[in-house]
């Protein structure tokens, strides 16, 4: 198991440089917390249709607090010059792909542990679902984005605007998440009842996830070639 | 710089110069092409049936689809030249997946302007939120992001490394697309071939349907022709590149 340790190495890594500088998560809960106040305005808390909205406000806010992050993975190796470093050490490329993944995803959790209960707060959103399905939820539709996300970050790290070329790559190839996580979501906020279709979505995400995180980790070899 | 140049002039012995075979290849496309899109057109607008509530309208049926199997096939055979490129490392792989990636988007293009057109005259309204619809526009999206990899600044292979892996990933995520969607909500195309889920609705009338199949067959060579013309655009290009650089290396002498 020399791939887990070497890439548990790398996300401690990362985490450890991320706990240091504070960078990447502080921008990535403050955007969250403005993405949510922008919504305030676009969808009048105090009207009660607002309530339908909420679950496609969680999952923007994912996307786009989850973009910040991807993007900086790998574009900041490259600023310090590290990314051919990463390359030439004694281990694989599906390693580094890995050891971002976690660090992504843990930064990712954390951001989600903070701005979705403040958004339920702000929005005086009643939680009347189950909470065991929707971490669920959160927690798969979160996975896949990442693994997909990390991936084409990895791709996108070769260009000089990345940044912009990022979201072009990453939006189009996760539809079928966000569908899925958005109606499961919606399923399990509103009505409960219902709970069987929302188990369906879940399968469809966790089969998107399972085939994506094979395919980069196949396909990896091939993007961070020196 | 200087490096990159070197690496494509070493690839000039190895690309064999079948400039005469490909010429009259691309005169017998050509002419097929037209042949086959006249015998379309006589197939369209005499020999199918007019629709009975749709009318004339109906007949741009016959092009939306056949756009739309063009695109569908130029992405597939983007995905297999993206996979024959990471195996074999072969310059033509990646032009191949290259060019049949832009005529795949331009005939996307063309199904997405042919269909709103269409939905105006036969469900009153330009677009509508269904499987297939959204689908295309997905897919439409996925490959300008496959070409904006390839206008990355750099060496070619890095930008034809990178895109391959684009190619399969995009590929494998259409059919996923297309179910998530499909579950999602299904309202409005009908199943043409074969039994639809309702019993009802379906089904082609067969002088429409070889009329179908014809234009089909001709969008196929079609496509034949302008993967050909520009594969062999591809290569002049990359042939102008060489002189240019022999020319500069002559006057730096």
């Amino acid at each position: 198991m020399n791939l887990f340790r070497t890439a548990l190495i790398l996300a401690k890594k990362d985490l450890y440089s991320e706990l240091k500088t504070k960078q990447i998560l502080t921008t990535q809960i403050i955007f969250a917390g403005l993405v949510i106040v922008v919504f305030s305005f676009a969808f009048d808390p105090a009207n009660n249709t607002t309530k339908a909205v909420i679950p496609g406000v969680i999952w923007v806010i994912i996307v786009f607090a989850g973009i910040l992050g991807l993007n900086r993975s790998f574009i900041s190796e490259q600023r310090n010059e590290t990314m051919q470093g990463l390359l030439v050490a004694p281990m694989e490329a599906a390693s580094i792909y890995l050891g971002k993944f976690l660090a992504n995803f843990a930064m990712m959790l954390v951001v989600e542990l903070v701005s979705i209960p403040f958004l339920f707060l702000l929005f005086d959103f009643k939680f009347l679902g189950s909470v065991p399905y929707f971490i669920l939820v959160v927690f798969l539709g979160s996975f896949g984005f990442i693994a997909i996300g990390t991936f084409l970050a990895a791709l996108a790290a070769n260009s000089k605007s990345s940044e912009m070329l990022l979201p072009l790559l990453l939006f189009p190839i996760t539809t079928p998440i966000l569908i899925g996580v958005v109606q499961a979501t919606k399923i399990i906020l509103t009505n409960v009842e219902k709970l069987s279709s929302a188990i369906a979505w879940i399968q469809l995400v966790t089969a998107y996830d399972v085939i994506f995180f094979v395919v980069c980790f196949l396909l990896i070899d091939y993007v961070l070639e020196v | 710089m200087s490096m990159n140049l070197e690496r494509e002039k070493a690839m000039l012995p190895g690309t064999p110069l079948t400039s005469m075979k490909s010429a009259s290849l691309s005169k017998i496309l050509f002419a097929g092409t037209v042949i086959s899109m006249l015998v379309s057109l006589y197939f369209i607008f005499i020999f199918a049936a007019e629709e009975s509530t749709m009318h004339a309208a109906q007949k741009i049926f016959y092009f939306h689809v056949s756009s739309a199997w063009l695109a569908f096939m130029a992405f597939f055979v983007t995905f297999v030249f993206s996979i024959l490129f990471l195996i074999k490392r072969k310059r033509i792989f990646d032009t191949y997946a290259y060019v049949s990636a832009e005529i795949g988007v331009v005939f996307t293009i063309i199904v997405l302007t042919t269909g709103p057109i269409w939905a105006r005259s036969a469900w009153n309204t330009w677009w509508v939120w269904e499987p297939r619809l959204i689908t295309t526009l997905i897919l439409f999206f996925i490959y300008i992001a496959y070409i904006m990899i390839r206008q990355m600044d750099g060496v070619w292979d890095k930008k034809a490394r990178l895109s391959a892996v684009f190619g399969i990933i995009g590929f494998a995520d259409v059919p996923i697309v297309f179910f998530a969607i499909r579950w999602w909500q299904t309202k409005f195309h009908p199943i043409v071939f074969g039994d639809g889920p309702s019993q009802q609705g379906g089904g082609i009338e067969s002088s429409m349907l070889v009329a179908l199949l014809v234009t089909i067959a001709a969008f196929t060579i079609l496509y034949a022709y302008l993967l050909q013309k520009g594969v062999s655009f591809e290569k002049m290009k990359f042939k102008v590149e060489q002189y240019k650089e022999k020319l500069r290396e002559e006057l730096e002498k």
